[in-house]
């Protein structure tokens, strides 16, 4: 180990100590995530419902029921053994379409924060980078539009315009969603616009990706995946609303909000049937919410 | 450049640079870019607006010449300046709904949501602020174990679950309150400003102004329990926060009572977090509103607004989100004012 001529030795070297460190920083990520019990038990909670929603023809009792199915002689059937959250007026097992309304509400999350996070994150990188250009006036000046408008007042009005489906409440949820990230990601980037690293990284001919890609958004990582993970419970409240006014899916499709509001109608006495899937949405905005306060104790500490 | 000029100048420069100013002169600039986003949701619509107007079985030359009427074949920003007077003169258009026109409409319904979000609002500021100090003032205790909870279940909780888990509750099991809409049947008052509670007490009716504020509990506790919970536990931290800093330990070395303390010294500079995020807090009530509105059959704007959406009542839903908007915006403001009274920093920040 003595000469240090043989490149190749020492770059093996480096490249196993930097797996070590890599592997280190994770166990430490996650000694320090574990700390809290909470959130612990909401990623549990959420590894869970994913499974559930994943598998859900295969973990739902019924999983005919979760569609298009009628057996009136089941229907408006209180809670029982057989049925653990009663039947709807359809005679449909309330339980096993929860399981297939998981489904959507992690679709909804998977889908809109894809569309969502990327846009926002880029445009706020750019807009931060060319601050005081014509670019940062009309990105942020759009983004502050945007927020302008209470947050579901505005899906709600794009959703109206759109044929009421599943994709175009989705759709309607991330075109008011973006400029938060916009928000969040441009207030980091001017702060850091200006540090020596940065300026390095010009000086020595580093292009404008790099400086964006691999500069910043490393350290702003952090903070974004916090947003991200106590965002997906905002995603999958508004989606809900969306749906229980009617302008999203629409019945016979086993989404969450749909079924809420399907089910309010038989309100107050077939009471189990709308119970359960509001039970289903708070359950996951709250495993949601116990997550993203474990991600930002583990980031906050940084 | 003779002196005068100059003074009048700094002058302007001054006006220009005061707080409130600044922020007011924004103000408009946000509504105004409100008005572009909804103009562009107005225009975006799928299909010609004045064939969708006078049907499929109208003859070409009469569209083509509604077409003009409305403007249609000029350029988009012409089109936005005339649509933008009419708004200004109030001119919404028909509604699909009611056949009549919206601004006449927005007057009718808009009262009954204001109360709701008024009434929300004190709900809201009562219980955040005791529920808050309370739990401040004894951190890890059983009372501050409860709250914390209950902000969990607050958070985690949608507006419109909570109507219906209350509705469910009070109303239909308990039946100690009434279920929906804002006045039992033959109770009437006389329409004065529309807000039933002030015009009951105006026309010295009592038993209407107590059913009034009966049917106004549980949907303004739907809207409200959300941001009690958040708005408590941010006051509770930033209690426990300023309670341990050097200027509150040196005013209890000086012997000063420590409930002058808490709520003169301690209390004042956590509240500021607390009142910033009720701009975040109104958005939210504004936008359940809508949903709170829908299952209670409360007669608001906001019922009339997802009526519209639902029908596709462009001219209406037009002149609500821009009635919430400039609500919305209002709001901002005072909740800003309200924070510089609290925080004389933020004035003084540029």
């Amino acid at each position: 180990m003595k000469t240090l001529s043989g490149a190749t030795v020492s770059e093996v070297k480096f490249s196993e100590l930097e797996k070590k460190v890599k592997r280190e920083n994770w166990r430490r990520i996650w000694f320090r995530f574990k700390k809290s019990k909470l959130s612990v038990i909401g990623l549990s909670m959420i590894l869970i419902l994913l499974f559930m929603a994943v598998f859900a023809e295969y973990v739902a009792p019924y999983p005919s029921h979760a569609g298009l199915y009628i057996a009136f002689k089941n229907a408006y059937k209180p809670p029982s053994i057989e049925h653990i959250l009663g039947t709807d007026m359809y005679g449909r097992d309330v339980f096993s379409r929860i399981i297939f309304g998981f489904r959507y509400a992690f679709m909804m999350i998977g889908l809109v924060l894809s569309i969502v996070v990327p846009t926002g994150v880029i445009l706020g990188l750019i807009a931060g980078y060319y601050r005081g250009t014509f670019i940062e006036t009309v990105i942020v000046r759009l983004s502050d539009i945007f927020i302008s408008l209470p947050p579901l007042v505005l899906a709600l009005s794009i959703a109206s315009i759109l044929e009421p489906n599943i994709f175009n409440s989705m759709l309607a949820v991330s075109l008011m969603w973006w400029p938060w990230y916009v928000k969040l990601t441009y207030s980091m980037t001017v702060s850091l616009r200006n540090e020596p690293f940065i300026l390095a990284a010009e000086s020595q001919g580093a292009s404008t990706l790099h400086i964006l890609f691999r500069e910043l958004l490393p350290i702003e990582l952090g903070t974004i995946l916090t947003k991200v993970t106590l965002d997906a419970g905002w995603v999958i409240l508004i989606g809900a609303a969306i749906s229980f006014v009617g302008l999203g899916a629409q019945p016979p499709t086993p989404d969450l909000g749909t079924m809420v509001s399907e089910y309010s109608k038989y309100l107050p006495e077939y009471w189990w049937m709308s119970l359960g899937p509001a039970a289903g949405i708070v359950l996951i905005i709250l495993a949601f919410n116990l997550l993203g306060d474990g991600v930002r104790d583990v980031f906050a500490g940084e | 450049m003779t002196a005068e000029n100059v003074t009048t100048s700094t002058r302007l420069q001054n006006i220009l640079s005061n707080y409130y100013v600044r922020k007011i002169l924004l103000s408009i600039v946000t509504l105004f870019g409100i008005s572009i986003l909804i103009f562009t949701i107005a225009r975006v619509l799928p299909g010609d607006p004045a064939r969708l107007a006078l049907g499929p079985r109208a003859p070409e030359d009469v569209v083509e010449q509604y077409r003009k009427l409305l403007r249609l074949d000029q350029p988009i920003y012409i089109q936005y300046f005339y649509w933008l007077l009419d708004v200004f003169n109030g001119r919404f258009g028909l509604s699909l709904v009611t056949f009549r026109d919206v601004l006449t409409d927005i007057v009718e319904f808009l009262p009954a949501t204001v109360e709701l979000i008024i009434f929300t609002l004190i709900i809201d500021v009562i219980g955040a602020f005791s529920l808050g100090v309370i739990s401040g003032r004894k951190p890890n205790s059983m009372i501050d174990n409860a709250v914390r909870i209950f902000a969990y279940a607050g958070i985690a909780i949608p507006s419109f679950v909570w109507a219906i888990i209350l509705q469910l509750v009070l109303a239909n099991w308990l039946d100690i309150l009434p279920a929906y809409g804002r006045l039992s049947l033959g109770i009437e008052v006389n329409r004065i400003t529309g807000l039933i509670t002030v015009d009951s007490l105006l026309s010295g009716n009592l038993v209407a102004f107590a059913d009034a504020i009966t049917h106004l509990i549980i949907p303004s506790l739907s809207l409200a329990i959300g941001c009690i919970a958040q708005e408590a536990r941010i006051l509770r931290a930033n209690l426990i926060e300023n309670i341990n800093k050097d200027y509150i330990l040196n005013m209890y070395a000086h012997g000063i009572p420590s409930s002058i303390i808490f709520f003169k010294y301690a209390l004042k500079p956590s509240m500021i977090p607390t009142v910033t995020i009720m701009t975040l807090d109104m958005a939210s009530m504004l936008g359940n509103a809508f949903l709170v509105e829908l299952i209670f059959n409360w007669p608001g704007l906001s019922r009339y607004g997802i009526t519209a959406m639902l029908r596709k009542d462009l001219n209406a839903i037009v002149g609500v989100v821009l009635v919430i908007g400039l609500a919305y915006t209002i709001a901002s403001i005072i909740i800003d004012l309200l924070v510089s009274y609290l925080d004389p920093r933020v004035r003084y920040k540029r």
